[in-house]
């Protein structure tokens, strides 16, 4: 599905990944690990093709066909979908205006008839209860005057709504308490299916208790230095990351 | 998104195109007493009204423009603009709507015009528009039965000299400021409206005559009566972009409220900008304001501006009625060179008066948004209050928002609450959105509405709908 070759990223003059290879199949669950500053949260908004961040060497392909030249909104109707570290709040917007137009500009690049509102609302209440946001929330505006633990869970709800084919989660679990985690948990293990993928991007161990990953990478200096399965994560928990930054440095 | 290709996006153009023509029926350039006589002889208007105007001419011919304004522009020279213009001749207007440039017609398909008024609005030489005709003949026949005045502001003249010689400049006087005397000398023509004694008007007024309204000139005088307990919503312009040679505009409404009187007034205003280089667009000089003159009335202004280079333009309510409530609720887009210097006047004279101001300034491009707005409790007003919120939003960083609100308060017992913000259209909130699959334009747009709920909630419902499309086309390629 994701197929990642020899990434090289600048970010404002500074080069940030170093020849990173990733590959992602449907139906599996990948986690990156890695020390603040290691190049995780460049990665998801290289995918997500966030303007600012240029390739320098390397290539991005999803489903065979290259993206690196791709629009983000291109990039999400192909199915990329990248829920936020930090999402931000817009104003006076209500969440399901947010999610009606989203939803229907990616059926519209299926040359797909938009889903009917009234399917549409119905799907969103029975999902909202879901995340454990209640009704009022598809009222108000997109994440305002939201608590961090209302804006990940909106996160998840989007997530769930739209049903993109490659899922990156950007540090979905900091923040949030014991029960958000949970919450937040099921709501990935929910839409996880054989045809879709997940992407987790974390600091920590915590998260993979709830979701088991297939696969591990420790990201490092910009480079994958070490992959494993689920394994690998409870040795990082255990040894820190100095063993394998070390040995990469 | 960077700033660079923030900027590269807002160039949009105006889609509305702008035609000039050589008027026929024009007289000469230039204002003097001959002028405002012949004027008023063409118009064959009784011996009171040409007194009144020619006051007015005297008394302007002492004042200077006023420069007070957060703008920056050229000085606009009087003796080179004609002060009449007769209405233009079928012949000099396109044959039909296949000589007109396409992309106003794309324009108006965009914003939902119905068909039928295409070609009023973009000046084909039609004799009758038969829908429009026959849906206003109608609406005229229930008003009259309704006992409600509608008409041309030169009908009423004629019609009932009484009405418009009792109230005529007894908001705005002509010896108010330098553009309401010059409108007082010059105006060409505008609309009545009474409303008597007890009555609610049947309709809202003004949606099914809006073609008919057109042409009524660069100097537009409105008249708006309601008398005790009567109620009435007036809606002015159109969200079509509308072609006219006029660079100079300076229209006066004047609007009263007697005892429990009600009257809603919403102004939906897109002139030519000028285009992306600030070249040529539209000087909107206006002056707007409500008298409630009786206890318990209320008036209600909501504008929604996008058009015009220039607009100077602060709808005003006088409360003078115990207990009367002046509303002011505006939103003001700005972009490419346009300046806009807008807000309102809440004059509290009475006691238990209440005002509320709601402005949201939109700000793109190189363009200069300000917000003036003055809050006056004579020691008259007993328990007034007042609730302002100002906000601005900023898209790209070369356009600059200002806000200026004057607060004058005569009394200890007073309540005036003045809030303001500014935000930015960031490039998270965009990033967001696209993330979602949301192309730019559309997201600018919805973020800019979102920002907007407030007063569009305001609008009657055809204006708030057409208001909420004419933001998405006057920002289209704003950002992306």
């Amino acid at each position: 599905m994701l197929k990642v070759e020899n990434l090289h990223v600048e970010v404002a003059g500074k080069i940030i990944l170093k020849g990173l290879d990733l590959t992602i199949s449907a139906g599996e669950v990948h986690a990156i690990m890695g020390p603040n500053g290691s190049g995780k949260s460049t990665l998801s908004n290289v995918l997500a093709g966030k303007p600012g961040y240029t390739i320098i060497k390397g290539s991005i392909s999803f489903d065979g066909a290259a993206i690196d030249e791709l629009s983000p909104e291109q990039r999400a109707r192909m199915g990329i979908f990248l829920a936020f570290q930090y999402p931000v709040e817009i104003p006076g917007v209500s969440n399901m205006e947010f999610l009606k137009a989203a939803s229907d500009s990616i059926y519209k690049h299926r040359a797909l008839e938009p889903e009917s509102s009234m399917d549409f609302i119905k799907r969103a209440r029975q999902l909202s209860a879901l995340v454990d946001l209640d009704q009022g929330f598809l009222k108000r505006g997109v994440n305002e005057g939201f608590s961090g633990g209302e804006k990940k869970r909106n996160e998840i709800l989007q997530l769930l709504m739209l049903q993109p084919r490659l899922a990156i989660l950007d540090e979905t679990d900091s923040g949030l308490d014991i029960d958000a985690l949970k919450t937040v948990s099921e709501g990935i293990n929910s839409y996880k299916n054989s045809d879709n993928a997940v992407l987790l991007i974390t600091h920590y161990q915590r998260l993979l208790n709830h979701i088991q990953p297939d696969f591990v990478h420790v990201l490092a200096d910009g480079k994958i230095v070490r992959s494993g399965d689920h394994n690998l994560a409870t040795e990082l928990e255990a040894k820190g990351y100095a063993w394998l930054t070390d040995t990469a440095a | 998104m960077s700033n660079s290709e923030i900027n590269k996006l807002i160039e949009r153009t105006y889609s509305a195109g702008f035609v000039t023509d050589i008027e026929s029926d024009t007289m000469p350039p230039g204002l003097n007493e001959t002028v405002v006589r012949a004027i008023s002889a063409r118009k064959k208007e009784p011996e009171w009204l040409l007194d009144w105007r020619l006051k007015a001419y005297k008394h302007w011919c002492t004042l200077t423009p006023p420069d007070w304004g957060h703008m920056n522009f050229g000085s606009i020279d009087f003796d080179s603009i004609s002060y009449f213009s007769a209405p233009k001749s079928q012949a000099d207007r396109p044959a039909s709507l296949d000589e007109v440039d396409p992309e106003l017609l794309k324009t108006y398909e965009k914003l939902g015009i119905p068909l039928h008024e295409h070609a009023a609005l973009a000046g084909v030489a039609v004799d009758v528009v038969f829908d429009s005709v026959s849906i206003a003949t109608t609406f005229k026949k229930k008003l009259r039965e309704a006992g409600v005045i509608f008409c041309s502001f030169s009908e009423a003249v004629t019609e009932h000299p009484d009405l418009v010689k009792k109230y005529l400049g007894t908001v705005v006087s002509y010896r108010d400021n330098f553009y309401a005397s010059l409108n007082a000398a010059v105006f060409s023509d505008g609309s009545f409206v009474f409303i008597p004694k007890g009555v609610t008007c049947p309709m809202e007024l003004s949606t099914y005559f809006r073609i008919n309204e057109l042409n009524t000139g660069q100097f537009e005088r409105t008249l708006i009566i309601a008398e005790e307990s009567a109620k009435v919503s007036y809606l002015e312009g159109c969200t079509a972009p509308m072609r006219d040679e006029n660079q100079l505009h300076a229209a006066v409404v004047e609007l009263i409220a007697l005892d429990d009187a009600d009257i809603k007034y919403s102004t939906v205003q897109n002139w030519y900008p000028g285009d992306k280089d600030g070249k040529g667009g539209i000087y909107n000089f206006v002056t707007k304001r409500g008298a409630c003159i009786g206890d318990r009335s209320k008036i209600s202004w909501t504008q929604v501006e996008t058009g015009s280079a220039i607009t100077w333009k602060y709808p005003s309510v006088v409360l003078r009625g115990d207990n009367s409530i002046g509303e002011f609720y505006s939103v003001a887009l700005t972009h490419n060179h346009q300046q806009a210097d807008t807000g309102t006047k809440m004059i509290h004279l009475g006691k238990n008066t209440r005002s509320t101001i709601v402005s949201k300034g939109i700000c793109a491009g190189k363009s200069q948004n300000t917000y003036r707005g003055l809050v006056r409790v004579s020691p008259a007003a007993a328990n007034s209050r007042n609730y302002t919120q100002c906000d601005s939003l900023l898209i790209g960083d070369t356009c600059g928002a200002h806000t200026f609100p004057y607060i004058e308060s005569g009394r200890s017992d007073a309540v005036i609450e003045h809030e303001a913000t500014t935000s930015t259209v960031n490039e998270e909130q965009l990033f967001l959105c696209q993330q979602r699959g949301i192309d730019a334009d559309k997201a600018i747009s919805m973020i800019v509405n979102g920002f907007c709920k407030e007063v569009f909630r305001e609008l009657p419902m055809e204006f708030a709908v057409e208001a909420g499309k004419l933001l998405e086309v006057s920002l289209e390629g704003a950002v992306g």
